[in-house]
């Protein structure tokens, strides 16, 4: 599993790459923190726990990546380690843990991430892979 | 000029109509030049997926548009709305939008006049950059001087500006030089999240990153002098200006209110041409609930503006030995915002929810909203150039209230992306040609430095010029910057 970071004109693409959905979603939230910081700086200290839901696969991929965003940013932790379940009988659920470390003058700062959004948000199989992906404003 | 199926032609000089199609409800209307109109068409003729043609379209298909689907000059793709949209909707059977507000609630600029002369800086120039820098807290990760328990963030998200002020911040005369006196009424904290107040609490008087700056500029040239005058402009007069939003209660607003919103369309069978453009009907509990949440985002990024303005001006009493009653505040604009205003549509007074994203009010003379030194002049507009280059004061008029429901543009507008901005400069390199023009600039990143380089946006004179002609606001000064801390 992998994640990559797209051309954008005025942001930036995340895009996670994994064998299942869950491993993909997962690469797309180190690729969103990559963003702002170098993740394998990023020691897997502290745990937030969470869970969303949405109407379908690419709305649960934007709420789950701004959920993120939102807790870390209110514990003043950056995350660089994701652990995702999504259960979908129709309605899809996500539980996530995260992990990652409180920010300090010490830790690399590169670009801030307003938000994921439904831009380009792709939720997608391509031959046995899944990508999950969406740009991200700055 | 035609492409797919958009067709636009120039109805007046720099004024562009997008012909109504299937499904508009209203034209497009492109303020522009003939270059900036043809870059839009070949993003379209590229295939490019992210493009501003089909999004002024699109804005034009929501129920209860008024006039037309407005992109200002700055024009470029955004996300639903284009970036430089204009977007009014009737109070009573149209929507309000997400996307015509954005992430961050309230990005405006801030400006304060000084005594200072432009010789008077260059002598102390590298004291006030560093001075500026120390005192206002910027980049990712910083936190604000300001603290706030939970019932006093409710507090700043009920009174706005207002709040600072009370706690020190400021004057009382500092709110009347704000648009909508730096609070809106309306605003109900119940509407915004615990997660959004947890975010905020610490970053109250924070600068943030990216695009935003705070600046000590000069004018360079005065092209209305009676403008000027009623603005307390002269020739070579420092002053300084901030760029900044919401922080991250505005960006949680926007993240909570997505998936509320698009249940929202569905629930009222909202057909959305894009699935960026979730909305609500303004009139519903939902289109209430989130404009109180926009309010309160609103009156957030006035109470930071108003408390880094402060701040600044303490860096300049150590600097210069000036006083606070010697740095009076200009004005303070707003440019991604919805507001609810009354306007002239077809002879007829109505009240319109007017989305402006990445636009600015421009007010005209005569209107009770402008502050009374300025009501025969009209509203200050003030518009940021890129770090390095010209920003500009220009004046509200009647022009822009009938064409453009009293808009304009709000800055130059990315080409470039940051990926291609980085591999094109460096954040060092860049500040040391800043440097050979006299410039000084500190970052608190390199990467950032880079990712804003000039190069990456549009020439601001040439947007400034099409405000200009089409009357949509007219120039008072151009101001070049001095000293530059970029967020």
């Amino acid at each position: 599993m992998t994640y990559e970071h797209f051309e954008h004109r005025a942001d930036i693409g995340v895009r996670g790459i994994g064998k299942t959905l869950a491993e993909a979603f997962e690469e797309a939230g180190r690729a969103m923190f990559e963003v702002m910081t170098n993740i394998k700086k990023i020691k897997p200290a502290k745990k937030i726990e969470f869970e969303v839901q949405a109407e379908n696969e690419v709305e649960l991929l934007i709420e789950f990546l701004n959920r993120a965003l939102g807790e870390a940013d209110a514990e003043g932790i950056f995350l660089s380690k994701f652990k995702v379940t999504i259960l979908n009988d129709g309605t899809p659920i996500l539980a996530a843990t995260a992990w990652g470390s409180k920010i300090t003058s010490g830790t690399e700062i590169r670009t801030e991430v307003k938000a994921a959004t439904l831009s380009q948000a792709k939720v997608e199989k391509k031959g046995n892979k899944f990508i999950a992906q969406c740009i991200v404003d700055v | 000029m035609k492409i797919n199926e958009f067709e636009l032609k120039e109805v007046a000089p720099g004024e562009w109509e997008l012909k109504k199609q299937k499904g508009m409800k209203v034209a497009g209307k492109i303020f522009g030049t003939k270059q900036i109109v043809q870059h839009l068409v070949d993003d379209v003729k590229a295939g490019k997926s992210w493009s501003a043609l089909p999004q002024i379209r699109n804005v034009a298909m929501l129920p209860g548009i008024q006039k037309a689907s407005l992109a200002m000059p700055d024009v470029h793709p955004g996300y639903g709305f284009c970036i430089g949209g204009v977007g009014a909707f009737d109070a009573e059977t149209g929507i309000i939008a997400l996307a015509g507000v954005g992430y961050d609630i309230n990005c405006g600029v801030r400006t304060h006049i000084t005594p200072l002369k432009k010789k008077d800086v260059l002598k102390k120039q590298r004291e006030i950059l560093n001075a500026l820098y120390n005192i206002v807290p910027a980049g990712l990760g910083s936190k604000g001087n300001i603290r706030l328990n939970q019932q006093e963030i409710d507090e700043v998200l009920v009174k706005g500006a207002e709040f600072v002020v009370e706690r020190g911040y400021g004057t009382k005369e500092d709110l009347e030089y704000i648009e909508s006196n730096g609070r809106v009424k309306g605003a109900n904290p119940k509407f915004v999240s615990d997660l959004a107040k947890k975010r905020q609490f610490k970053q109250v008087g924070t600068l943030g990153s990216g695009n935003h700056y705070l600046e000590v500029q000069y004018v360079d040239e005065v092209y209305d002098k009676e403008a000027a005058k009623a603005y307390g402009l002269e020739k070579d007069q420092v002053i300084f200006s901030l760029h900044c939003g919401s922080r991250a209660l505005g960006h949680q607003i926007g993240t909570d209110y997505t998936k509320f919103l698009a249940e929202a369309s569905r629930k009222y069978k909202i057909k959305l041409p894009d699935k960026e453009l979730v909305c609500a009907p303004f009139k519903s509990k939902e289109g209430q609930q989130y404009f109180s949440a926009v309010k309160c985002g609103i009156n957030c990024a006035f109470a930071n503006r108003q408390a880094i303005g402060h701040l600044a001006r303490q860096a300049f009493k150590e600097v210069f030995g000036l006083k606070d009653k010697d740095m009076p505040l200009l004005y303070d604009i707003s440019h991604n915002n919805a507001y609810l205003e009354k306007h002239i549509v077809n002879g007829k007074e109505k009240e319109l929810i007017v989305h402006r994203k990445g636009a600015t009010r421009a007010f005209g003379p005569g209107r009770k909203e402008i502050p009374k030194k300025y009501r025969k002049i009209g509203q200050p507009v003030l518009i940021g150039g890129t770090m390095g280059t010209s920003s500009y004061i220009l004046h509200g008029t009647q022009k822009s209230m009938d064409k453009a429901f009293g808009s304009a543009a709000h800055g130059a507008g990315r080409i470039m992306s940051r990926h291609q901005a980085m591999r094109q400069w460096k954040g060092q390199t860049l500040q040391q040609s800043l440097a050979k023009k006299g410039i000084l600039v500190r970052g608190h990143d390199w990467r950032g430095l880079a990712e804003e380089a000039p190069g990456a946006y549009k020439d601001v004179d040439i947007v400034i010029n099409v405000l200009h002609k089409t009357g949509l606001s007219k120039k008072v000064v151009r101001v070049k910057p001095l000293v530059c801390v970029k967020g």
